[in-house]
């Protein structure tokens, strides 16, 4: 196979630096793999590394400093044809360390080759991730307070099925190369080098230095055996192929006549847990058997089943424009921490409110018609409650009938569910 | 006529499968989690992709990613998501990758209250990117609303190759409302333009007369560029200033003067009305209201409602304003787009009432402003 570096565009790093190596062995490496350029997305981002999509006749993206992975991973999960190899240097592999991380848990077939020359060469030799303590740099004292990043140890903690740690001076770096893009899943190659512009000026860094440190240090080499699995895409094809479309979105003929005709504004208080949501829902639901339009506005903090939850429905003959409610046919008084986030309602309301408290519950005081229940006394659990509270409105004539009230149920739930709530909405006393 | 009852978060998603979306990625965050949620219920069985990324820069990057292959992919997030998405949002607007992000507010500052409402990131959604070059805002009244136009918004990321946000609310997403959903026109769903076979490719080469590169997909028979870097219609850097000035000129013009096509809005005029009511988003369905009961009273006004905020429909502002007295704009922020307004219609009345508390602005509220200034 021919050459796929740009010709008209070559490599214009500083003279001596490793980045010009890599990129010949990568070139070397796509002919080796016998590749057309069409085959292969070059993904870069900021630094010198960032230079590598303009050297080569492939496809490229070039983006923002440590991002180039996430691109990949739409590009990858896209066309899992394409070849996508990454190049970022160590700033890109610092900033975007949560992308590797996560590339790594993720196992998306993709080749990411760290140029790793332990600064930043193009702002000034300030430290990066990997930048040695002792190491003069750009940013004066501070990495000597930082410990480096190692990349290959990252990388296998992380899940990464592939980790090289190398030398750009490696003799058979165009053969890793091929080695890291031909294995199923995520590859990383640590690639240490020499940053002449800048890091050697002040810190003595050669390839026989490098070699020396890295036969040092435990090998880290290919396939990780205790990491390996299933790729990401294929994965996530073979499970994804096995979902059945949803259906349609349910829709709610008119069925029956309301008690009411005119527009019922609702309001249920009470707490996280009693299902007071899903009695609104259900709520609107009857209202839609009796041919009315809905809306359903909800209050709740963001902890579960813990504080108040308010459900706000409104049913009308007419579009409904504002959603909220400030004087409501019926308030639902089911638990005090409800009451209280709403507590500004009750004194204004009047005898046109009808106001279900259910024994126990507090409410300030207000001028409603006041409909007790004691639920307790039923054998009604807690977490029943907002749905017995809809019973008792349709038994009471408000808003909805029980046959509303028993259809929407039907809508919303099944089998034994839908059992044991048709029961219990049957068995719901409203003199009690 | 069947009813369904469906909160506006589930509404964009269906939306967007429906506009052809096949790609999404976000991050979770009350109130926009419902959308992630129905997406993935919807996508993968349809053989789309749905990621969760490990955080919004993920999200987004990914879904530029998934862009540039040719799937049209969307996101969804709240504030402070969305200021994650910036430095995407620039990358987008620069280097023309269609992409439609959903914006469902929630009270700010920063994280703020996540199960309250809010219109806060109007003036965020436009400014929040380096560069300065114009977005599409799109804002939802309702549920209705919410289905088409995400529908329009993936028309337009396609049309015009830039990024679309819908600023929906909590108080539309997670607010359940019953939709006639075959009542809701759709309109006719658009792809990104390729290009003219036999004449060489360029990624960022615009065709004559347009302004809109031609797209073709990373993965094509014919090689494809793409660089968040200042480049030449090669996709390569370019320190060529007045290629560099025209394109910005051009990023600028292929939105600012096509708005007149995508003017998005509802308009209530009447005769003798002294006053004309603007606003957006969930505070139009108050804004409705009072209309309707100032009718009752005595006091017609009109009112019109902008679904596009950006770039500002500045012709049908002006048109609207023209016969009358004053303008109250009306916004559930400490006051965003009336400034907008302000500019648009020079030395005419502008009034503003605002409000930022996690309540919606209720008619009565916006019926004293307008009796009593």
């Amino acid at each position: 196979m021919a050459s796929l570096l740009n010709e008209a565009r070559p490599p214009v790093f500083c003279p001596g630096c490793s980045h010009e190596r890599i990129t010949h062995a990568l070139d070397k490496c796509f002919q080796n793999m016998g590749l057309d350029g069409n085959q292969i997305v070059m993904i870069s981002d900021i630094g010198c590394s960032g230079l590598f999509d303009t050297f080569f006749h492939t496809h490229a993206l070039h983006g923002l400093h440590g991002r180039a992975l996430t691109y990949a991973m739409g590009i990858k999960l896209a066309r899992p044809d394409l070849n996508v190899v990454v190049t970022m240097g160590d700033g890109g592999m610092g900033i975007g360390g949560a992308h590797l991380l996560s590339a790594c848990r993720r196992n998306l077939d993709l080749t990411l080759m760290v140029l790793n020359n332990f600064n930043f060469g193009m702002t000034g030799g300030q430290f990066s991730a990997t930048t040695p303590p002792e190491a003069q740099v750009g940013s004066g004292f501070l990495n000597r307070l930082e410990r480096p990043l190692d990349v290959g140890q990252v990388a296998r903690a992380s899940g990464a099925t592939y980790v090289t740690r190398c030398s750009s001076y490696r003799k058979d770096l165009p053969e890793e190369m091929e080695r890291a893009i031909r294995h199923e899943g995520f590859s990383v190659l640590d690639i240490w080098g020499i940053c002449t512009g800048r890091y050697i000026k002040r810190n003595k860094l050669t390839p026989q230095t490098i070699e020396e440190t890295l036969a040092s240090l435990p090998p880290i080499e290919g396939a990780v055996e205790e990491n390996a699995r299933k790729e990401y895409g294929r994965h996530y094809r073979e499970v994804a192929g096995t979902l059945k479309p949803v259906s349609p979105p349910a829709k709610t003929e008119k069925a029956f006549e309301p008690p009411e005709k005119e527009r019922r504004e609702v309001i249920l208080v009470g707490s996280a847990g009693q299902r007071i949501i899903t009695a609104g829902e259900i709520l609107c639901l009857a209202g839609l058997t009796g041919g009315m339009k809905v809306t359903q506005k909800n209050e709740y903090n963001i902890t579960v089943l813990r504080g108040p939850s308010i459900s706000e429905v409104i049913l009308s003959p007419e579009e409904i424009g504002y959603t909220g409610i400030e004087r409501p046919h019926v308030v639902v008084a089911l638990a005090e921490e409800g009451v209280q986030r709403r507590k500004q309602i009750f004194p204004d309301l009047d005898e046109n409110t009808l106001l279900i408290q259910v024994q126990g519950v507090d409410v300030p005081r207000n001028h409603a018609e006041v409909h007790q229940i004691n639920f307790k006394a039923q054998k009604i659990k807690s977490t029943d409650w907002a749905l017995a509270a809809l019973s008792a409105m349709a038994k009471l004539n408000k808003a909805i009938t029980l046959e509303m009230l028993r259809a929407a149920l039907g809508k919303r739930f099944g089998g034994q569910v839908l059992e044991s709530s048709l029961q219990l909405v049957d068995r719901v006393e409203v003199d009690g | 006529m069947g009813l369904s009852l469906m909160e506006g978060n589930e509404a964009i998603a269906w939306g967007a499968v429906e506009a052809g979306c096949r790609y999404f990625a976000g991050y979770p965050i009350t109130p926009a989690t419902t959308i992630f949620n129905t997406m993935l219920q919807l996508l993968p069985p349809l053989g789309g992709i749905v990621i969760q990324g490990e955080d919004e820069i993920a999200s987004m990057g990914s879904c530029l990613g998934a862009s540039m292959t040719g799937l049209k992919a969307m996101t969804a997030t709240a504030g402070p998501g969305l200021s994650l998405y910036s430095e995407h949002i620039s990358f987008a607007v620069g280097s023309e990758i269609p992409i439609v992000i959903v914006v469902v507010q929630r009270l700010g500052p920063s994280t703020g209250s996540a199960t309250r409402g809010a219109d806060g990131d109007i003036q965020f959604m436009r400014w929040g990117s380096s560069g300065g070059l114009p977005v599409v805002v799109l804002a939802p009244v309702d549920v209705k609303d919410c289905f088409s136009l995400t529908i329009n918004a993936f028309n337009l990321a396609e049309t015009y190759r830039v990024p679309v946000f819908i600023a929906s609310n909590k108080e539309i997403a997670m607010t359940r409302e019953s939709v006639d959903l075959d009542a809701i026109q759709r309109p006719e769903i658009v792809n990104r333009p390729a290009p003219l076979p036999g004449k060489p490719f360029l990624p960022f080469g615009v065709p004559e007369g347009g302004s809109v590169p031609h797209f073709l997909a990373i993965g094509d028979r014919i090689l494809v560029r793409q660089t968040s870097s200042t480049h030449g219609a090669d996709g390569y850097i370019t320190t060529d200033y007045n290629e560099i000035g025209g394109n910005q000129e051009r990023l600028k013009a292929k939105l600012e003067s096509a708005v007149d096509r995508f003017s998005f809005h509802e308009a209530f005029m009447a005769q003798e009305a002294d006053t004309l009511l603007v606003t957006y988003g969930v505070t139009a369905r108050a804004a409705k209201e009072v209309r309707k009961v100032l009718a009752a009273d005595g006091i017609p006004i009109s009112l019109l409602i902008l679904k596009t905020l950006w770039p500002v429909p500045e012709v049908l502002i002006r048109d609207k304003a023209e016969k009358v007295k004053r303008v109250v704009v009306v916004e559930m922020n400490t006051g965003q787009y009336v400034g907008e307004v302000k500019r648009v219609l020079g030395d005419k009345k502008v009034d503003f009432f605002g409000q930022m508390d996690g309540r919606l602005i209720s008619p009565n509220q916006i019926r004293e402003v307008i009796r009593h200034g």
